[in-house]
């Protein structure tokens, strides 16, 4: 190891420091922003410091006047995206183990065009299909449902790739050893398989769910009564109604509610998400 | 390879991925073949009747002034916003390379903006920087600026690349840093024993070596300046002012869901899909690559 000044060393720290700043401080900014009053926020430039009203501001903003404001309480919007969230991750993941399964340790007739036509997706994003995957939605009744806002997006060629590169580095001897004691398929699914991806399914969790809780497009599309909106939605139309009579200190309290959920996944499963993230772009 | 050993089962296989088959034949196939075909219909403008008009649309699409402009708004974009998230992680990720104490607390801090939606990244940046109550546009316009991202269609297009370059900055940082982790420590030294100092070391080996990882970010940006910030563009401006920041993705929902010309936003989609194709393909030839390199 080259030895490094201590002058370096101080300057890195230095720059790391102020990059954190310039990374945190928007986030910082509109915590302090929902703990202070209408007025302060009102009269800018803003205090730098936390205001005395964090107290005040979240009761009020969870008992009701978020609902004042989009009409839809905060309970629901974070139900909602919960749903969303957690269902997109959960499905992605049984469907993709599924497949990948099916395509790495069975032989059958089409194995290879099921998988081109599953890796394929990967070039068709939401956004290049709007309207006709629209239509669809509209003509299997699916607007303003949870089957509506999930369904559609968890089919991943990402997530199948992942499983399917991991089962086959599983050796083929453990198959041979579980056929000899007369495991079937299933067997060896739920008491082999499924215990050795444990943490390929935990990592890729943590990615999946951070991808339901930020979708945007898809249930701006697919939902039109507010009650079944996600949170990430209801902000955007709190602040396109936003005018001289905005309560933008509880605006800014439903912001850091839309926020702090998957922030809390991304620190504290930090091991998994880096895991995740460096693993599903493979 | 000796071939795999496998279950015998004839009929489970299918039942396997009908799921996923299902999903993506109904969802993706299917609309995309719907796009494909609309992309050469003419329809009147109450859908009673259409036309099949070969390349008709794609003509119209590609000659009109409005779309090449949305073509030039999301190259100036998505350069920009590749070029600041890219140098501003890149930097923090040598710094941090260079750290031996703290290393895990910069990381955790570093990561948080990945987790925030796109859209909020936007509103939160709008909620700073919009002329009547943003506190650092009051800043700016005490220091003599006339900032105004409302009015002026350049200041819109700055506040979107930062809010957009955020957001990525998290994602660049882990990616460098695993990067620079795998540059093997004793070519540095060796070039430090012959005498190149820290500036030279960088640009002539660790630069070089972190091509790769360099270039694999650079497709990831590109397809998420392209795609992933229709939320960034529809909760700050709206593509306006004007449409100053109307970008691809964006024009393609406005003209489809709010203007309702079906053919025309069929075609931009059919063009977004070999976009999408393009960059998938360059992709992939970079993992290929890297195979090879080992």
């Amino acid at each position: 190891m080259i030895g490094q000044s201590p002058v370096r060393t101080l300057i890195a720290h230095a720059v790391l420091i102020v990059g954190i700043l310039i990374v945190a401080f928007p986030i910082y900014y509109t915590f302090v922003a929902s703990t202070h009053t209408l007025q302060t926020i009102l009269r800018p430039p803003l205090p730098l410091l936390p205001g005395g009203e964090f107290l005040r501001n979240y009761t009020e903003a969870l008992f009701g006047g978020i609902g004042r404001i989009g009409g839809v309480g905060v309970g629901t919007l974070l139900l909602n995206t919960t749903i969303v969230a957690v269902g997109i991750a959960v499905g992605k993941i049984i469907i993709s183990i599924l497949s990948a399964y099916a395509i790495v340790f069975f032989r059958f007739p089409f194995r290879m065009t099921f998988f081109w036509l599953i890796f394929i997706t990967l070039m068709l994003p939401v956004e290049v299909r709007i309207l006709p995957t629209y239509k669809v939605m509209v003509d299997f009744g699916l607007i303003d449902t949870y089957a509506g806002l999930i369904i559609p997006l968890i089919a991943s060629a990402t997530a199948t790739l992942l499983f399917r590169q991991f089962f086959m580095t599983i050796p083929g001897e453990l198959v041979e050893a579980a056929r000899v004691d007369g495991a079937g398929p299933w067997r060896f699914f739920f008491d082999i398989l499924l215990p050795l991806s444990r943490t390929n399914i935990a990592a890729l969790f943590v990615i999946l769910f951070i991808y339901g809780w930020t979708q945007y497009l898809w249930p701006l599309l697919v939902t039109n009564r507010n009650d079944m909106n996600t949170i990430v939605i209801a902000l955007r139309k709190m602040v396109s109604f936003a005018d001289a009579d905005t309560q933008w200190h509880l605006v800014m309290v439903t912001a850091m509610l839309a926020i702090v959920p998957p922030i809390l996944v991304v620190v504290l499963m930090q091991r998994w998400f880096v895991r995740g993230l460096v693993d599903s772009e493979k | 390879m000796t071939p795999r050993v496998v279950f015998p089962n004839k009929f489970l296989p299918y039942l396997l991925v009908a799921p996923q088959l299902a999903i993506t034949l109904i969802f993706f196939y299917w609309p995309a073949g719907q796009a494909l075909y609309q992309s050469m219909l003419k329809e009147d403008p109450f859908g009673l009747r259409s036309k099949f008009v070969w390349f008709d649309n794609f003509k119209r699409v590609l000659s009109d002034p409005s779309y090449l402009n949305s073509i030039k708004v999301t190259i100036v974009f998505s350069v920009a916003t590749a070029a600041v998230a890219m140098c501003v992680a890149l930097l923090l990720a040598v710094m941090a390379d260079k750290v031996v104490r703290g290393k895990g607390f910069y990381r955790t801090l570093m990561i948080w903006p990945y987790a925030v939606a796109p859209a909020i990244a936007g509103m939160l940046f709008l909620f700073l920087f919009n002329p009547s109550i943003g506190s650092l546009a009051v800043l700016l316009r005490r220091a003599g600026i006339p900032w105004d991202p409302v009015l002026n269609g350049n200041h819109a297009m700055i506040l979107l690349v930062i809010a957009a370059a955020w957001k990525q900055i998290s994602y660049n940082f882990l990616f460098f840093v695993a990067g620079l982790q795998a540059i093997p420590k004793t070519l540095i030294e060796a070039a430090a024993i012959d005498g190149a100092g820290e500036t030279k070391r960088f640009w002539t080996i660790v630069f070089p070596l972190l091509a790769p990882t360099t270039f694999f970010l650079l497709v990831i940006n590109t397809t998420y300046a392209f795609f992933d910030t229709f939320g960034i563009v529809h909760a700050v401006t709206g593509g306006g002012p004007g449409k100053s920041t109307e970008t691809l993705v964006y024009k393609v929902y406005n003209d489809g869901f709010v203007n309702l010309i079906l053919g025309s936003s069929a075609a931009q989609s059919v063009i977004l899909m070999v976009i999408v194709i393009a960059l998938t393909a360059i992709q992939f030839r970079y993992v290929e690559k890297k195979v090879h390199y080992g």
